[in-house]
C-alpha cells in the first residue's frame, strides 16, 4: 500500500513538475518572442497592441452575453453571435439606409447614438423573447435539449440575417470620423477611440449593475440557488428575463460598433465572431465576467500581436495560435482563467 | 386563537407520483407547531408547497385568512412566510452579510432591517464573527445559524423551518432547540419540521406525525410524546 501510494505520489510530482517547466518554457518563449519585437519596433509593437485590444473590447461585449446566461442558467446559448449578426444588419440598414447617413457629420453622430438606443433596446427584446418562448420551458429538461434549441434559434436567427443581408458580405460607408492622430509613431484611428469611448462605459454600467443594484444582486443569489433565491422573495423568471435583456443589449451594441468600425455586414458574422467571444468567455472560466472581458482582451491581443507584429506567424495563421493557446489553457486549467474548481457563476 | 396557516386536504405529486395525499393541519398564532415524519414521508415535500415552490395538485392553503396555493415563491415571501430550506441553502460565494440582505430582499424598511439584523446577529454571535466570511467556507453548523438567521430577515409572521437540526453535532442540535424557544419569545409563529422527534416534540406546543404523505396523529406535543405508538416508531423506545 505505502509502495504504491509513493510510487502514485512520484509520478504525481514528476507530472507537476513537467507541467509546470512546459509552462514556464512556453512563458519564456512567448516573452523572448514579445521582447525581440518590441525591441526592433517599439511603434509597431504599440501599433499592434492598440488594434489587438480594440478588437478584444469588442469581443468582450460579445462574450459576456455568453457568460451571464451560463452563469445563470448554465446554457451555452449559441444563438448569441447571431443576435450579434443581426444588431450589426439592423444598424447598417437603420444608419445607411433609413437615415440615409453615409459620412461623418454632426447629424450622423446622432443617428448613430439613436441607434445605438434602438439596436440595444431590440436585441434586448429578442433576447427576453428567445428566453420566454425557446429556453424557459425547458429549464427543468436534460441540458441537452435547450443545448440542442439554442442551435436551432442560431440557425433561424441566421436565416433572417440570409434574407436581409444576402447571402454574400455586404460593404458599408460609416459615420465615424475618419482619420488618425499620431503619438511618437503610433496611429491612433478616430474610430478606435470612438469604439473604447463606448464600450468603456458599457463595461463600466454592467459591473456596476450585477455588483451594485438590487436587480444585480437577485441575479448573483439566483445563479447560485434558484430555488433558495424564491425563498427570499426574488423573481426568479424576472430576473433571468433581466439576464437575457442585459447580454442581449451588450450584443446589439457590439453589432452597430463592428458595423461601423469595419463597414461590414454578413449573415455569418455570428459564427465567425460568436466563436471567437465564446472563445474569450471559456478562457476567461465561463460565468466570470471579469474572466470573460479579461479572455477577450487576451484574444484580442494575441491576434494584434501576432498579425501586427515584424516577426510573427502572420494573419493567416492567428485562428490556430488563438486556438492552440485556448488547447493549452485548459489542458493546465479547465476552469479558465478566472473559474474557480466548483462550478463559478455570476 | 386564530389560524395564521391552514392547509386542507393537499396533494402534491411529482410527476404521477403522489407524495403528499391529503394533508390537513393548522398552525396558529404564537405557537409552535411541529411536523414529525421518518425520512421520504413528505416533509419537506409539505413544505416546499406552502412556500410556493411547488404547485399542489388538489386541495387549499390559507394564510391570514387568504388563499396562497398556486401564488409564486416571492409574492408568498411577501405575506410573511419564511423559510429556512432543508439542506440549508445559503448562498455559498456570497458572504454572511450579503446572505442576511438577501434574506431582507423584499423590505424597504432599513431601520427594521438594521434592528432585525442586530437581533439575529445576537440569536447567532458566531455569524457576528463570521460576517465577512463566504457562507460556503463556514462549517455545517454556522451555515445552519445562517440559514435559520437569513430566513428571519425576511421580518417572518410564520417561520418554516426544515430540518434545522440535520447533521450537526449533539451541542449545536441543543443550541439550535434554545434559539428556535428565543426566536418565539420574539413573537415569531414557528412551523418545524424534524426528524429529530424528540427534541422537536419538547419544544412545539402541537404536534402532527406524517406518515407516508398521510398525517397519522395529531395533538398536544406533549401527549404525543407520550403516546406508545410514536415513541415506538420516533422516539426509538
Ligand atoms: N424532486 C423530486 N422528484 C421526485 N420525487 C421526489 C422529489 N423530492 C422528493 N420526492 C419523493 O417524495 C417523497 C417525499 O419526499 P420529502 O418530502 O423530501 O420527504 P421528507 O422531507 O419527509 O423526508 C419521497 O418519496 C421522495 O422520494
Ligand atoms: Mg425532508
Amino acid at each position: 500500500m505505502s509502495i504504491f501510494t509513493s510510487g502514485y505520489q512520484a509520478r504525481q510530482l514528476r507530472r507537476r513538475y513537467l507541467e509546470r517547466s512546459l509552462g514556464t518554457v512556453a512563458a519564456f518563449a512567448i516573452l523572448f518572442w514579445l521582447t525581440i519585437n518590441f525591441l526592433k519596433s517599439p511603434s509597431q509593437f504599440f501599433q499592434a497592441s492598440l488594434i489587438g485590444l480594440s478588437n478584444g473590447i469588442l469581443y468582450a461585449l460579445i462574450a459576456l452575453g455568453y457568460t451571464l446566461v451560463y452563469g445563470i442558467i448554465e446554457l451555452i446559448n449559441f444563438a448569441h453571435g447571431d443576435l450579434f449578426m443581426l444588431g450589426a444588419v439592423f444598424s447598417a440598414n437603420f444608419i445607411t439606409i433609413w437615415f440615409g447617413k453615409e459620412s461623418s457629420g454632426p447629424s450622423a453622430w446622432g443617428v448613430f447614438f439613436l441607434c445605438l438606443l434602438v439596436v440595444m433596446t431590440l436585441s434586448a427584446t429578442v433576447n427576453v423573447g428567445i428566453e420566454r418562448f425557446a429556453y424557459r420551458r425547458l429549464r427543468r429538461a436534460p441540458k441537452l435539449a435547450p443545448l440542442i434549441t439554442a442551435v436551432g434559434v442560431s440557425f433561424c436567427l441566421q436565416f433572417v440575417g440570409l434574407r436581409w443581408n444576402g447571402s454574400g458580405p455586404k460593404t458599408w460607408d460609416t459615420v465615424l470620423p475618419a482619420g488618425a492622430f499620431h503619438i511618437s509613431g503610433v496611429s491612433i484611428d478616430y474610430t478606435t477611440l470612438f469604439s473604447f469611448a463606448v464600450t468603456v462605459p458599457l463595461l463600466l454600467l454592467m459591473s456596476w449593475i450585477v455588483t451594485r443594484t438590487r436587480q444585480g444582486k437577485a441575479m448573483r443569489a439566483t445563479a447560485q440557488d434558484q430555488d433558495a433565491a424564491r425563498l427570499m422573495g426574488i423573481n426568479v423568471d424576472r430576473t433571468i428575463s433581466f439576464t437575457f435583456a442585459l447580454g442581449g443589449a451588450l450584443a446589439g451594441a457590439a453589432g452597430l460598433l463592428f458595423q461601423q468600425t469595419r463597414g461590414l455586414t454578413s449573415y455569418n458574422l455570428g459564427y465567425q465572431l460568436g466563436l471567437i467571444a465564446f472563445t474569450s468567455a471559456v478562457m476567461g472560466g465561463i460565468g466570470n465576467l471579469q474572466g470573460a472581458v479579461l479572455g477577450a482582451l487576451l484574444i484580442g491581443l494575441i491576434q494584434g500581436l501576432n498579425d501586427g507584429l515584424p516577426i510573427g506567424l502572420g494573419q493567416q495563421w492567428s485562428q490556430t495560435v488563438v486556438f492552440s493557446i485556448l488547447i493549452l489553457l485548459m489542458a493546465f486549467r479547465p476552469t479558465g482563467l478566472l473559474g474557480k474548481p466548483t462550478t463559478e457563476k455570476v | 386563537m386564530s389560524a395564521l396557516l391552514e392547509v386542507k386536504d393537499l396533494q402534491v405529486a411529482y410527476g404521477s407520483i403522489l407524495a403528499v395525499k391529503g394533508l390537513s393541519l393548522t398552525v396558529n398564532q404564537g405557537e409552535i407547531v411541529t411536523l414529525i415524519g421518518s425520512n421520504g414521508a413528505g416533509k419537506s415535500t409539505t413544505l416546499r408547497t406552502i412556500s410556493g415552490l411547488l404547485k399542489p395538485k388538489a386541495g387549499t392553503i390559507t394564510f391570514e385568512g387568504e388563499r396562497i396555493d398556486g401564488k409564486s415563491g416571492h409574492d408568498i415571501v411577501s405575506k410573511g412566510l419564511c423559510q429556512s430550506p432543508e439542506g440549508r441553502r445559503i448562498f455559498p460565494r456570497m458572504s454572511v452579510r450579503e446572505n442576511l440582505d438577501l434574506g431582507a430582499f423584499l423590505r424597504n424598511d432599513k431601520d427594521g432591517i438594521e434592528a432585525d439584523r442586530e437581533r439575529v446577529l445576537d440569536l447567532f454571535p458566531r455569524l457576528r464573527e463570521r460576517y465577512e466570511q463566504k457562507g460556503g467556507t463556514m462549517s455545517g453548523g454556522e451555515q445552519q445559524m445562517l440559514a435559520v438567521a437569513r430566513a428571519m430577515m425576511g421580518a417572518p409572521k410564520l417561520l418554516l423551518l426544515d430540518e434545522p437540526s440535520m447533521g450537526l453535532a449533539p451541542v449545536l442540535v441543543d443550541m439550535i432547540f434554545e434559539t428556535i424557544i428565543k426566536i418565539r419569545e420574539q413573537g415569531i409563529t414557528i412551523l418545524l419540521i424534524e426528524q429529530n422527534a424528540a427534541a422537536a416534540l419538547e419544544v412545539a406546543d402541537r404536534a402532527y406525525v406524517l406518515e407516508s404523505g398521510l398525517i397519522k396523529m395529531s395533538g398536544k406535543a406533549s401527549d404525543l410524546a407520550k403516546d406508545e405508538a410514536v415513541t415506538k416508531a420516533y422516539l426509538g423506545g
